[in-house]
């Protein structure tokens, strides 16, 4: 500021002196009253078209582009407001959406399995039922089979045994007599062929 | 002659005399400057609101600025009652500040440095706003000069003093930009004679000094259109909003 004032008065005192020293040739052309009034009258003609001109043509144009823009930008502000919003409840819904989807598909995907799970047991019992089933007759079978077998071994031995004795001897012995020993034999080694 | 620094404040006839019966209207470089200036207000603006974009270039941006920037300083000092006499402010800001700009350019002719061009200015709108003053208030008005709580006593003396710098308003208006701009020309022109004078060994001084008053009077051109614009505001907020 001091600065300022001091340049100031610098210039004035140089302008002061150059307006003394030029006042010897004529002093200020500003105060010579010779082309007042034609400036005066080009003044009012220029400045006073040029108001007309800039207040009714081109004045007008800029406030009303300024007025629009604002308005423009407003409007855009607004809908992206709204478009923010929309698309914020867009993705609620798809959250939503989404996760009822996944509640369904487990609920789906428990119901399958409960339902696989079942029919698996199902099947599995009328297997099982099955195959004890069958076991008891296999098993019946066998015992039946367990039971007649030493008979007929002994049935087979005796003719085997009355074959053997036929051929090496020559001579028939008593069936009686070779079933016996052989019933003899068949049970002391009971133990040892059956495994009883 | 072309070394006295005043010479580039004379005025003088281009073309042939015209008059207008007695009085001499003739066309001078005065004239000239002015016609200059408002056309190139006109077509600098005209330009930038010829296409009225949503994105503006640059010249619309430019004259969007301008709008704005004198709309501002309106509002600002003047308020909202003053939105009437936009138009007026700007084209007195936009005329100054091509007059005084187009000022710089070398060997042209600066209108606002004639005290008569500034004087007319500035009583204009001293009439103009002293109308306004009258039309809003009727004679309230006057208590313009009648400052609240003031002493009794001291009311004679200060009426007075209020009187004399209300009526004092156009003179250092139009004082204040005319002694601005000549001195900032003649500050230029006495250097430039310096620079020829002491040639090429002591001239690089004077140069520089040349050069940064260029830059220093730009920035008086602007400032002192901006003070014009203003104080003008400041005269119509008086009028408009009578608060003393």
């Amino acid at each position: 500021m001091f600065k300022k004032i001091i340049f100031k008065t610098l210039i004035f005192c140089f302008a002061l002196a150059s307006i003394a020293q030029s006042s010897e040739s004529g002093g200020m052309p500003q105060l010579n009253p010779e082309f007042w009034v034609s400036q005066i009258f080009w003044l009012i003609l220029t400045f006073g078209i040029m108001f007309v001109v800039l207040s009714k043509l081109i004045l007008p144009k800029i406030s009303k582009n300024l007025e629009t823009r604002k308005s423009q930008i407003l409007e855009n502000i607004e809908t992206a407001e709204k478009q923010r919003e929309q698309s914020e409840n867009k993705i609620k819904e798809y959250e939503k959406l989404i996760f009822e989807n996944k509640i369904e598909a487990k609920n789906y995907f428990n119901e399958i399995r409960q339902k696989v799970l079942g029919d698996i047991a199902k099947k599995k019992q009328v297997l099982d039922n099955q195959i004890e089933k069958e076991l008891k007759e296999v098993e019946k079978e066998i015992n039946e089979l367990k039971e007649k077998a030493p008979e007929k071994i002994n049935k087979i031995a005796i003719e085997t045994s009355t074959d053997l004795i036929k051929h090496l001897i020559g001579t028939e012995v008593n069936n009686s007599s070779i079933s016996t020993i052989v019933e003899d034999i068949s049970i002391k080694n009971k133990d040892k062929y059956y495994g009883v | 002659m072309a070394a006295n620094p005043m010479h580039q404040f004379n005025v003088y006839r281009i073309g042939p005399e015209i008059k207008l019966g007695e009085v001499d209207i003739s066309f001078t470089n005065a004239s000239l400057f002015m016609v200059i200036c408002s056309i190139a207000i006109l077509v600098i603006f005209n330009l930038g609101t010829k296409k009225n974009s949503l994105i503006p270039d640059k010249l619309q941006l430019l004259a969007e600025l301008s709008y704005s920037f004198v709309a501002k300083m309106i509002s600002d000092t003047a308020g909202s009652k003053a939105k009437p006499y936009f138009s007026f402010i700007f084209s007195l800001f936009m005329f100054v500040l091509f007059c005084n700009m187009f000022g710089m350019v070398p060997y042209s002719f600066t209108v606002t440095s004639h005290i008569i061009v500034t004087f007319v200015l500035a009583s204009f709108i001293f009439i103009g706003v002293t109308i306004i003053g009258f039309i809003k208030h009727g004679f309230g008005y006057l208590k313009l000069f009648v400052p609240s709580g003031v002493p009794i006593v001291l009311l004679p003396l200060i009426v007075v003093i209020e009187i004399i710098s209300y009526l004092s308003r156009p003179i250092s208006l139009s004082v204040r930009l005319f002694a601005n701009m000549m001195a900032g020309h003649t500050m230029m022109k006495v250097f430039g004679g310096f620079v020829v004078s002491l040639g090429i060994i002591g001239g690089w001084l004077p140069l520089s000094f040349s050069v940064a008053l260029t830059g220093l009077e730009i920035l008086v051109a602007f400032l002192q259109a901006y003070v014009f614009a203003i104080l003008t505001c400041i005269y119509l907020n008086d009028a408009l909003n009578l608060h003393h």
